[in-house]
């Protein structure tokens, strides 16, 4: 499974960041930047905890072939 | 035999667990209850972007395109529910009585009124959809703004209008604004922020009396001064929607008692969350109720959790956590400045400049902080919350952060 996100969606809220900070992270914009897209089965919960606190959906999960 | 999981409210908690729900596998009844006879929406941005203009009703809906059918959901808007009977595992909504296996209280809180006054067009608060479309309408016929009580609510409404290029002053009874949330110090810092933007700040005044004039209200402040403004906005706190729960021995104390798996225990398959439940963590020894947006969310998620799987775990607690954005700056809080005996101001240098946080103690351990203008700041804070750190740890943590020492004190 794979992360997705979208810059143009994102707020720069940074709430994925502080759930996740190992999956995102804020550029220098501040707008969300995935930093390890691939994400092992054992991290899935954090990542979907990151993608809850979203406020806009800027950032979802891809299957695998995706 | 199929079951029904009954969620009485429509905002984001609610949303969120038929959402959960349906995501990790629920594939029985969902009926959703809303008082509002609107689709579903997300407030953060009533007081913001929709307020702005820079986001539209359609894009601040919670449903996603699919609407009520996307995730196969019973939705009844505009069917508020009126009484549960825990015996008989139903909910009275729309003159029907729903039966239930599982009870989502989802109903959130509604805004106190300033004594005495009744909202009227020109005396509003801003809680609902239809309150942000009609401020911004009052916005765009201009007057000046008043706004009661320096709560973030208000203070988001005040940045929103001045950017909107209204006349604005922020009435506060305590000393500093913000200072019920944050403390004198950083409300300070904040009251700074709304003068250098241009908003006026009566502090440590209450508000006497309000008349309704034609053309908007004339009102009267404890030290005797007049101000006439076309729109008052009120912002001095909440109360939880929990009347409807009279006589049905759900415990009710400031909002809907819970376990930290957001059980009632005294009721079998009934849960709140959100800003309506009062829970009370892991190891914790008081009940809070916790008015943000990501507490609402995390709540969505255990209650589906625990519907699906009644053996999951009693979950640790979360670093409470909420952000906000005033004058193009986002002003983030992790844990509680409230629960805290210390607060010191330390500015860091980063490679996008100076950036301020307020780191709380407790005793001397960390308690708090709000983060201005720094989003990347608050992994940080959380994280150090969560593992207990200490108040030396975070700040250094946060100079590795920002990659340069900290500046010192404010
Ligand atoms: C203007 C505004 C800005 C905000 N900004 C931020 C922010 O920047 N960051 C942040 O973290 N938080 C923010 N919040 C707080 C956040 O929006 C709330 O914590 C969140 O909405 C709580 O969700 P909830 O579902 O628990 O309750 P609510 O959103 O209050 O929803 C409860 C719903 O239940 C309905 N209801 C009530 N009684 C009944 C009944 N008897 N039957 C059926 N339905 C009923 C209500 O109509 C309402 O739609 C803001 C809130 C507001 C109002
Ligand atoms: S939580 Fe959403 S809006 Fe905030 S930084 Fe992450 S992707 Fe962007």
């Amino acid at each position: 499974m794979r992360i997705k996100a979208d810059v143009v969606k994102c707020q720069g809220y940074g709430n994925c960041v502080g759930v996740d900070a190992k999956h995102f992270d804020l550029d220098d914009d501040g707008l969300v930047v995935v930093l390890d897209e691939v994400v092992d089965p054992s991290e899935m919960e954090t990542v979907d905890a990151a993608i809850r606190s979203c406020p806009v959906s800027a950032i979802w999960r891809a299957g695998a072939d995706a | 035999m199929r079951e029904r999981a009954v969620i009485v409210g429509s905002s984001v908690g609610g949303i969120r667990t038929a959402q959960e729900l349906r995501r990790l596998g629920f594939e029985d009844d969902i009926v959703v209850l809303g008082a509002e006879d609107e689709l579903p929406y997300d407030k953060p941005p009533l007081s913001k972007q929709l307020l702005l203009g820079t986001q539209t009703e359609d894009q601040i809906s919670l449903l996603g395109a699919g609407g009520w059918d996307g995730l196969q959901l019973d939705g009844r808007p505009g069917t508020p529910a009126t009484a549960v009977d825990i015996d008989e595992r139903t909910v009275t909504a729309g003159g029907e009585e729903i039966e239930y296996d599982y009870l989502i209280i989802a109903t959130g809180v509604r805004p106190r009124t300033l004594g005495g006054l009744a909202t009227n067009e020109s005396v509003v608060s801003v809680r609902e959809l239809r309150d942000a479309r009609a401020l911004r309408q009052r916005l765009a016929g201009g007057g000046p703004m008043l706004v009661v009580g320096g709560g973030f609510i208000g203070a988001e409404v005040a940045s929103s209008a001045r950017a909107l290029g209204a006349d604005v002053t922020i009435i506060e009874a305590l000393e500093a604004p913000f200072a019920r949330a944050v403390g004198a110090e950083v409300g300070g810092h904040l009251a700074s922020l709304h003068r250098d933007n241009g908003v006026k700040l009566l502090t440590g005044v209450g508000v006497d009396a309000v008349k309704q004039t034609s053309d908007g209200v004339v009102v009267r402040l404890s030290d005797g001064t007049t101000h006439e403004a076309g729109t008052v906005v009120v912002g001095i706190g909440t109360m939880p929607n929990t009347e409807w729960l009279d006589g049905s021995r759900i415990p009710v104390d400031n909002g809907v008692l819970t376990d930290a798996s957001c059980a009632v225990q005294a009721a079998e398959g009934v849960y709140a969350i959100g800003d309506v439940a009062r829970s009370i963590d892991k190891g914790a020894t008081v009940y809070r109720r916790v008015e943000h947006w990501t507490n609402a969310v995390e709540q969505a998620h255990i209650v589906a959790k625990q519907i699906i799987d009644p053996t999951s775990p009693v979950p640790d607690a979360r670093a409470p956590y909420f952000w906000s954005d005033q004058f193009g700056t986002k002003i983030q809080m992790v844990g509680r400045p409230a629960e805290s005996d210390s607060v010191e101001l330390r500015r860091f240098l980063t490679p996008a400049g100076e950036k301020t946080v307020a780191i709380y103690g407790l005793r001397g351990a960390f308690a708090a902080c709000v983060a201005i203008g720094w989003p990347r700041s608050i992994a940080t804070c959380r994280s150090a919350w969560e593992r207990g750190a200490s108040i030396d740890h975070v700040v250094a943590e946060l100079e590795t952060l920002s990659s340069g020492a900290s500046v010192g004190l404010t």
